[in-house]
């Protein structure tokens, strides 16, 4: 696992070394066991690497041994032993053992068309120099991830927007209209980032720049059509477990030890169990505890740690260190977040870190691909009363929602009845999922100056997701919609990235996700949603499939999604507020700034302080707007590349002779 | 009291930003200024301020979902309070 960057001059004007240097400087976290950069003419590559597989011989920017095709590769392909025995076969010689290697091989005999053949998580570019041209590609799923931007005639790309800003001046602006996406979808939508001209490589997408023209198209992307309308419950059980234990065993490829998360809920436990009763992989485990019971679930990982005799660490996470790290958090994430759920898990990233290991296995995934969220099972509510708005006792399923909000749960029935009222009509509607969600986010735009409120115009980010909506989406059951609306925007955007990469590279540590097996999300898609949620039994399919693998107590537990203390981690009685969100949200920054209204967000730090309990969107307003001031602050105000440069690795340079016949 | 009631909306539900209209009618359920907590911050705030004590089956809509509806529902318990009713 590692970070990679590059340039590529448009115009073939030649690049500077100097200035990939400069962009793998950024990215020191994300390889801290070597730092290289090669210049061909017009291209650079950079490389920092985080030695898992070969690694003695990994090293990058890798060529063919006819130095023909260079390689600068974030990730893992995890059937690379299945591939490299294929392309022996098919005459290619092989100097290493590492996956990067095959993946250049790959390449070489398929082209573009090569990322069908992967099993992995990447984001790569290979420069092909007798073509000067140049292929990226991001995994289907979006585990890895990859930005570009174009500046004064350069094409730029790399593993974060860091690196994109190290390059000598590239623009830094906030994208209004990602900040508008942000307080709606709970974060921007690739290709948009938060700033202006930097964009994403969507998940599933390959791109291509030669003779100064980039680009861009999509190789894969989630289908829900049911493939067998026939199939078997029990059948359908038996393959989905045959899928995850071999999903399960290929992600267990590393020269390094193998750790994995463990959070106490259904989806961890069935990765642990699969790990402890499929291999023979020693396994080391590790959580976060929380000191607030509503968040902790310490319990349940107990049960398992002991149902599954593995050897167990956590770390004790308080509401006052996420307030301290909670800037390091964002200058990782690279975007705001609505929760502070994040740094909890860059604490454990350190952990996990600190005691040699730079792989985790952890249950990301299941929720979306199975049918996990609450959202799923409200909008079943919602549709099932709609169908019946007269019915008394239909809407009595609303306590079935949320078990574990308190503040849903103390709700007045008639309230409960109140807020999610639904008609027939409503059923139409392609988000008639997320359409509460979004509604209810969108209230905190009421903190916008009017200053951004005319940036943003008359962009409205919902109409604009419903133009982009893939052709098949109206032929799909509304729970596939809900589905698909978290798969393809907040698992990639959130819980792969501000959740997940950024803060488990953050330490260096790379996740792996078993239930991203792309074999495993397209059987999930294929099949009829009643198997993943039966009546209002949620993950149901998955649950019967690891029935014995698991202790009994986290089988019938009632899902409970990982949450940590928001607005409490900067404010209360007896909670020293931290300098910087002072500073951040006094009213002259906010001001200066002039994306927040300082009165509005003052009643609203005032109310924070009383320690009262705050409802979801105040709790979402502290977290989205100081974390949308700590991304001003430290991208585009006092941004630094060469935050980390003195305790950095020395860099090895390259330069490939100028060829003649150009 | 139309006034504080009023003011508490508008100071903790819209945080001081009443630049678009709030009618003394306007229904907080449809306009969405209250969500899941906002009822029970609106309950809490009822009670302290005004010293009355509202029973389950008063946290209905009819009661609760706007200023006008605040302020006549808050009169009543506090017309039946002072006449020694309904405590």
């Amino acid at each position: 696992m590692c970070g990679i960057a590059g340039a590529l001059g448009m115009n073939a004007q030649p690049v500077d070394p100097r200035n990939i240097e400069r962009m793998v400087r950024t990215l020191g976290h994300r390889g801290p066991d070597d730092c290289s950069v090669l210049v061909d003419g017009e291209v650079g590559l950079g490389h920092r690497r985080l030695s898992i597989i070969d690694v003695a011989n990994g090293q990058q920017p890798m060529s063919t041994a006819d130095e023909r095709l260079w390689i600068t590769y974030n990730g893992e392909i995890f059937n690379y032993v299945e591939l490299r025995e294929m392309l022996v076969a098919k005459g290619h010689r092989f100097a290493t053992s590492c996956d990067t290697e095959v993946l250049l091989h790959l390449y070489q005999e398929f082209g573009p068309d090569c990322v069908h053949r992967l099993n992995g998580q990447w984001s790569f570019a290979i420069w092909d120099s007798q073509r000067r041209e140049m292929f990226l590609s991001r995994d289907r799923m979006g585990v890895r991830p990859l930005f570009y931007t174009k500046s004064g005639g350069m094409f730029l790309f790399a593993s974060e927007i860091k690196a994109l800003f190290a390059y000598p001046d590239v623009d830094r602006r906030l994208d209004a209209k990602a900040v508008d996406q942000f307080f709606t979808f709970w974060t921007a939508l690739s290709p948009r980032t938060m700033f202006e001209g930097v964009f994403e490589l969507p998940p599933g997408h390959s791109m291509t720049v030669a003779r100064g023209e980039v680009r861009t198209f999509e190789y894969w992307r989630p289908d829900y059509e049911v493939a067998e309308p026939g199939l078997d419950e029990n059948a359908a059980a038996e393959r989905l477990l045959e899928l995850l234990v071999d999903a399960t065993r290929i992600r267990l490829r590393a020269d390094v030890p193998v750790g994995a998360y463990l959070s106490g809920g259904l989806d961890s436990t069935v990765i642990t169990a699969l790990i402890k009763r499929f291999t023979t992989t020693p396994l080391r485990t590790f959580s976060v505890a929380f000191e607030d019971p509503q968040f902790d679930e310490s319990t349940f990982q107990d049960d398992v740690i002991r149902y599954l005799e593995t050897e167990h660490e956590s770390i004790q996470c308080t509401a006052a260190e996420i307030g301290r790290i909670f800037p390091d958090v964002i200058w990782h994430t690279e975007k705001p977040v609505l929760r502070t759920a994040p740094a909890p898990m860059f604490l454990l990233s350190k952990l996990v870190r600190d005691r040699g290991f730079k792989v985790v296995l952890t249950g990301e995934g299941s929720d979306e691909i199975l049918g996990g969220y609450d959202i799923f099972k409200e909008a079943k509510i919602r549709r099932f009363w709609g169908a019946n708005p007269d019915s008394k006792m239909r809407p009595v399923l609303l306590r079935r929602l949320y078990p574990y909000m308190k503040n849903i749960q103390s709700q007045p029935e008639a309230y409960l009845r109140a807020f999610f009222r639904t008609s027939p009509e409503d059923f139409a509607n392609p988000f008639f999922s997320h359409l509460p969600r979004w509604e209810l986010t969108a209230k905190l735009k009421l903190f916008y100056t009017s200053e951004l409120r005319s940036r943003i115009g008359a962009f409205d980010p919902i109409d604009e997701l419903r133009d982009e909506l893939p052709k098949a989406f109206g032929t799909w059951d509304g729970f596939s919609q809900a589905q698909y609306l978290e798969t393809a925007h907040l698992l990639p955007a959130y819980i792969l990235s501000s959740q997940g990469d950024r803060m488990s590279m953050g330490h260096s540590v790379e996740g792996r996700f078993p239930f991203l097996d792309y074999r495993v999300v397209e059987f999930a898609a294929s099949l009829p949603p009643q198997f993943k949620m039966k009546v209002l039994n949620e993950k149901y399919l998955l649950k019967r499939a690891v029935g014995g693998l698991i202790p009994p107590s986290v089988h019938k537990r009632k899902k409970q999604p990982y949450r940590a203390p928001d607005a409490v981690s900067f404010f209360g009685p007896g909670r020293t507020t931290p300098e910087y969100v002072e500073d951040l949200l006094s009213e002259t920054r906010l001001k200066e700034d002039g994306l927040f209204t300082p009165a509005a967000v003052n009643r609203l730090v005032t109310k924070a302080r009383t320690g009262q309990e705050l409802g979801v969107k105040d709790n979402m307003g502290v977290a989205g707007i100081l974390s949308t001031q700590l991304l001003v602050d430290q991208f585009i105000r006092n941004f630094r590349y060469d935050h980390h440069a003195e305790r950095d690795t020395p860099v090895r340079h390259r330069q490939l002779p100028v060829r003649a016949e150009r | 009291m139309q006034n504080e009631i009023r003011q508490f909306v508008i100071d903790n539900f819209l945080f001081g930003q009443s630049d678009r209209q709030l009618g003394n009618s306007d229904s907080f359920l449809e306009s969405g200024i209250i969500d899941s907590t906002g009822v029970l911050e609106l309950i809490a705030f009822i009670e302290s301020k005004y010293e009355v004590s509202i029973a389950d089956e008063e946290l209905v809509p009819a009661n609760l979902d706007s200023i006008d509806r605040v302020s006549a529902f808050v009169e009543r318990k506090l017309q039946a309070k002072s006449a020694g009713v309904g405590q």
